[in-house]
C-alpha cells in the first residue's frame, strides 16, 4: 500500500541535473504526463511499492532526486511493461524507471551482490533469471 | 526445411522439457529447428536506456550469426529470449547511428540491417504450418483437457513486438484448441508472474502469482500453458509457497506449450521430460487417459 | 612520434637516430618511456636490455606458465594488441604495459564434493551471469581462445565444450583485465577442466586393467630381478634396451615379449 507521502517543492530542492539526466536517459518526454494513475492502476507490483509509479514520474520532473533516491520504487519493478502500454499518453514509463535505476548502479551502487544468492537459489533458478536480475540490480 | 533457431542458455540444462518435444515435435511437422552455430546468451533482458550500446552486442551478434548464415528468419522457444531478439532487431532496423556503430563494434564484416525476423514458435505454428494442418496430424486429441492459456509479459508487450493482440490474443487459445484442449481464458492470463524478481525480493513472488492462479483456479482450469521458464519457476514456487501460506489452496500442473504439441501430435511422452515439471502434471494425464 | 614533432627534430637526433638504426636498433616504449633496442629481441628480452630486472611478469620464459601477459598498442592506432612477453618480438614505437598480475575472484572449494553438474558452476561463480558477450575477452586473449563462447557454454551448461574450448589457458588473466562484467574466467575455466577430467572424461579402461595386473604382481618377478641385478649388469641391460622407433605402425612389437 502506497504510503501518504508529504514532499516540500521549492527552486532550492530540485535538481536540474537530475531531471535532465532522467529525461536524456529515458527518453521520455516527462512534461506530457498529466498524473491520470493508470499505470499505478495496472501496476502488478505497485502493492509492493512505498512511492506509487505516478508519484515517481511527478517527483522526477520536480527534481526531487533524493525523495526519488530513497524510495524503493524502481527496485521493486519487474519490468513487465504493463504501465507502457496502458498509457494513455504514450510514455514508456518503463524507460524512466530503468534510468533512475541506472544513475544508481552506474554510481557503481549494487543493489545486491551475487552472493545474497543462496547456493541453493542459485542452483535452482533458471539461467535468465540469474541474467536479468544482475542486470537489473549490478551495476 | 528447417529454420535457424535460437534455443537460449535455460533450455539446455533448466527447461529441457521445453526443448526436446519441441524439436521432436516439429520434425514431425515438417520443419527442423536448426541451431544457430555459436550462439550466445542474448541477455535476456532489452535494455530500456537510451546510451546503452554495450547491452546490444549480445542479442545483435546472434542476429547477425543468422544472417551470415544466409538465413533471413529466427525462431525462439523462450519468450524472455524472443522480447530481447526482437526489441534488439528493431533497433538495428530504426536507429542508424546506433546500427552504425554497433556493427563496427561486432565487427563481424557484415552491415546488419535488422532484416532478419525474429518470431516464437507459437507464430510460425499459426502462419507458418496453420491449425488446421497441426490438427489434422493430432494422434492423440486432449479429450477436452481444461488449459488455461497463460501469456505473460514478454510475448505481447510492447506492441511493437507483441506477436498477437495485446488487450485480447487468442493465440494460445487456437493452439489449444487445434490439439483438442479446452482453452479456458481469464482475466489475468497476461499479469506479469514477478520475473526477475525472484532474484531482489523471492518472497514477493507468491503473491505476484496469487492472482493468477486463482483466477485460473477459479475459471475452472485444470492446468495452466506457459511459454517461459521463468514463468515456470515463479509460478511454479509461488504455488508451493501458496500452499503452504492459505491451506485451501490448490496445485495445478504447469506446461509448456510444447509438451502439449508433442503429447497431442503422438509422440513417446519421455522427450516432454514431464518429472521436471511442477504441479504433478503425471496423475492429471492419466487421470485423463492421455498417459498410461 | 608526430608528424609536427618528426619536424622539430635536430640534425643531431637525426644523426643519432640513423647510427641506431643502422646498428639494428629500434624505439620502443616500455610504461611511457622510450629505450632503443636490438631488433630480434622478444619483449622481455627487451625490457631487460634496456635494464628492468624482472621479478614479476616472468616465468617460464616458454609461452605457458601465463605470467608475461602484455598489453601494447601501436601510435595511431587505436586497438589494443595482446602478447605474452617471453614469445613476441618487438616492432618498432610498441608502447608497451605488462599485467603482471591482476586481482580476480576465485571461488574456494573442495572439490571431492563436487559433481558434473553445471550447477556446481554457477553456486561457486554466480558472477558468470554478468556477461554481456562483448567479446573483450576473446580480443584479450594471447592463446587466440574463444572466450566468449567458453563463457558462452558455461552459461548453457555445458562444462564439457567450456573445457575443451579453453584447452590451451596458461591463466595470464588479461581477458579478467578487460571484462565488462568483472568475471574471473581464467578460474572459471579451470573449474570446468577439472570438472570436466575427473568426472565427465571416461576412464581409460586399459589403464585399470594395467594398474589391476600390476597390483596383482604381474612385473613383481622382473622388478625382483632388476633389484638384485648388479650395478655392471644394470648398466648393460640400460644400454642394451629396445626403443620404439618413432615411426612404429600399430603391429610394432619387441623383440624381448617377455613384458608385453
Amino acid at each position: 500500500m502506497t504510503k501518504k507521502v508529504s514532499v516540500t517543492v521549492s527552486p532550492k530542492k530540485s535538481r536540474r541535473e537530475f531531471v535532465k539526466k532522467v529525461k536524456e536517459l529515458s527518453g521520455q518526454n516527462l512534461q506530457v504526463c498529466y498524473q491520470c494513475g493508470m499505470c499505478t492502476g495496472n501496476c502488478p507490483a505497485a502493492a509492493n511499492m512505498d512511492v506509487s509509479p505516478r508519484r515517481i514520474i511527478e517527483m522526477a520532473r520536480l527534481g526531487l532526486e533524493e525523495e526519488v533516491a530513497s524510495s524503493r520504487t524502481v527496485w521493486v519493478c519487474a519490468s513487465c511493461l504493463n504501465c507502457d502500454v496502458n498509457c494513455p499518453r504514450g510514455v514508456d514509463i518503463s524507460k524512466i524507471m530503468e534510468a533512475i535505476r541506472l544513475l544508481t548502479l552506474r554510481k557503481n551502487i549494487d543493489q545486491i551482490r551475487p552472493e545474497d544468492i543462496s547456493p541453493e537459489k542459485r542452483s535452482e533458478l533458471p539461467q535468465i533469471a540469474m541474467v536479468s536480475g544482475l542486470r537489473k540490480f549490478t551495476g | 526445411m528447417s529454420l535457424a533457431y535460437y534455443p537460449g542458455c535455460t533450455l539446455k540444462t533448466k527447461a529441457r522439457n521445453l526443448e526436446e518435444p519441441a524439436v521432436a515435435s516439429m520434425k514431425v511437422l515438417g520443419l527442423k529447428l536448426d541451431e544457430v552455430p555459436r550462439w550466445n546468451c542474448c541477455g535476456a533482458v532489452y535494455s530500456l536506456a537510451e546510451d546503452d550500446l554495450m547491452h546490444q552486442v549480445a542479442p545483435v551478434r546472434n542476429l547477425i550469426r543468422v544472417k551470415k548464415q544466409g538465413r533471413n528468419e529466427l525462431v525462439t522457444l523462450c519468450a524472455f529470449c524472443l522480447n530481447t531478439l526482437k526489441r534488439a532487431n528493431l533497433l538495428m532496423k530504426e536507429d542508424a547511428e546506433k546500427r552504425d556503430t554497433l556493427n563496427s563494434f561486432i565487427d563481424e564484416g557484415i552491415d546488419y540491417r535488422g532484416d532478419v525476423k525474429v518470431v516464437h514458435l507459437l507464430e510460425v505454428l499459426r502462419d507458418e504450418i496453420g491449425w488446421e494442418v497441426i490438427s489434422q496430424m493430432v494422434k492423440l486429441p486432449l479429450r477436452e483437457l481444461k488449459v488455461a492459456p497463460y501469456y505473460g509479459c514478454t510475448l505481447l508487450r510492447p506492441r511493437e513486438v507483441a506477436i498477437d493482440s495485446v488487450e485480447n490474443p487468442t493465440i494460445l487459445r487456437e493452439f489449444l484448441e487445434a490439439l483438442g484442449a479446452r482453452a479456458i481464458d481469464f482475466p489475468e492470463s497476461t499479469r506479469c508472474c514477478g520475473s526477475y524478481q525472484v532474484v531482489n525480493n523471492p518472497d514477493d513472488i507468491a503473491e505476484y502469482t496469487r492472482p493468477i492462479l486463482n483466477s485460473a483456479l477459479s475459471h475452472g482450469a485444470e492446468a495452466l500453458v506457459l511459454t517461459c521458464p521463468l514463468c515456470d519457476y515463479n509460478l511454479g514456487q509461488g504455488q508451493n509457497e501458496l500452499m503452504k501460506k492459505y491451506g485451501g489452496f490448490r496445485r495445478m500442473p504447469l506446461f509448456y506449450f510444447t509438451q502439449l504439441l508433442a503429447l497431442a501430435l503422438g509422440l513417446d511422452p519421455k522427450v516432454c521430460h514431464f518429472e521436471l515439471n511442477h504441479g504433478k502434471p503425471e496423475s492429471l494425464l492419466r487421470i485423463k487417459n492421455l498417459l498410461v | 612520434m608526430s608528424v609536427k614533432e618528426t619536424k622539430k627534430k635536430s640534425a643531431a637526433t637525426a644523426v643519432k637516430e640513423k647510427r641506431q638504426v643502422a646498428a639494428g636498433l629500434i624505439p620502443i616504449y616500455i610504461m611511457g618511456k622510450r629505450y632503443e633496442v636490438p631488433e630480434g629481441l622478444t619483449i622481455m628480452k627487451a625490457m631487460e636490455y634496456a635494464g628492468y630486472i624482472l621479478i614479476r611478469g616472468c616465468g617460464c620464459r616458454g609461452g605457458t606458465c601465463g605470467a608475461c601477459g602484455t598489453f601494447y598498442r601501436k601510435p595511431g592506432d587505436y586497438k589494443l594488441q595482446v602478447a605474452l612477453a617471453c614469445q613476441k618480438t618487438v616492432e618498432p614505437d610498441m608502447y608497451i604495459a605488462q599485467i603482471p598480475f591482476f586481482p580476480a575472484n576465485r571461488a574456494l572449494y573442495d572439490f571431492a564434493g563436487l559433481t558434473a553438474a553445471p550447477e556446481e558452476v554457477f553456486k561457486l561463480y554466480p558472477e558468470l551471469f554478468r556477461c554481456v558477450a562483448c567479446n573483450s575477452c576473446t580480443k584479450a586473449c594471447p592463446q587466440g581462445i574463444e572466450v566468449m563462447d567458453a563463457i558462452s557454454a558455461l552459461k548453457q551448461g555445458n562444462i564439457a565444450q567450456a573445457a575443451q574450448l579453453s584447452f590451451d589457458c596458461i591463466q595470464c588473466g588479461l581477458c579478467t583485465s578487460r571484462c565488462f562484467g568483472e568475471l574471473a574466467q581464467y578460474h572459471m575455466f579451470q573449474l570446468a577442466r577439472r570438472i570436466y577430467g575427473a568426472r565427465i572424461v571416461p576412464r581409460a579402461e586399459h589403464l585399470a586393467e594395467m594398474v589391476k595386473a600390476v597390483n596383482a604382481g604381474k612385473y613383481d618377478r622382473f622388478l625382483d630381478e632388476l633389484k638384485q641385478a648388479k650395478e655392471d649388469e644394470l648398466k648393460k641391460v640400460y644400454q642394451e634396451r629396445e626403443v620404439e622407433p618413432m615411426a612404429a605402425g600399430e603391429d610394432w612389437k619387441p623383440k624381448d615379449t617377455r613384458y608385453l
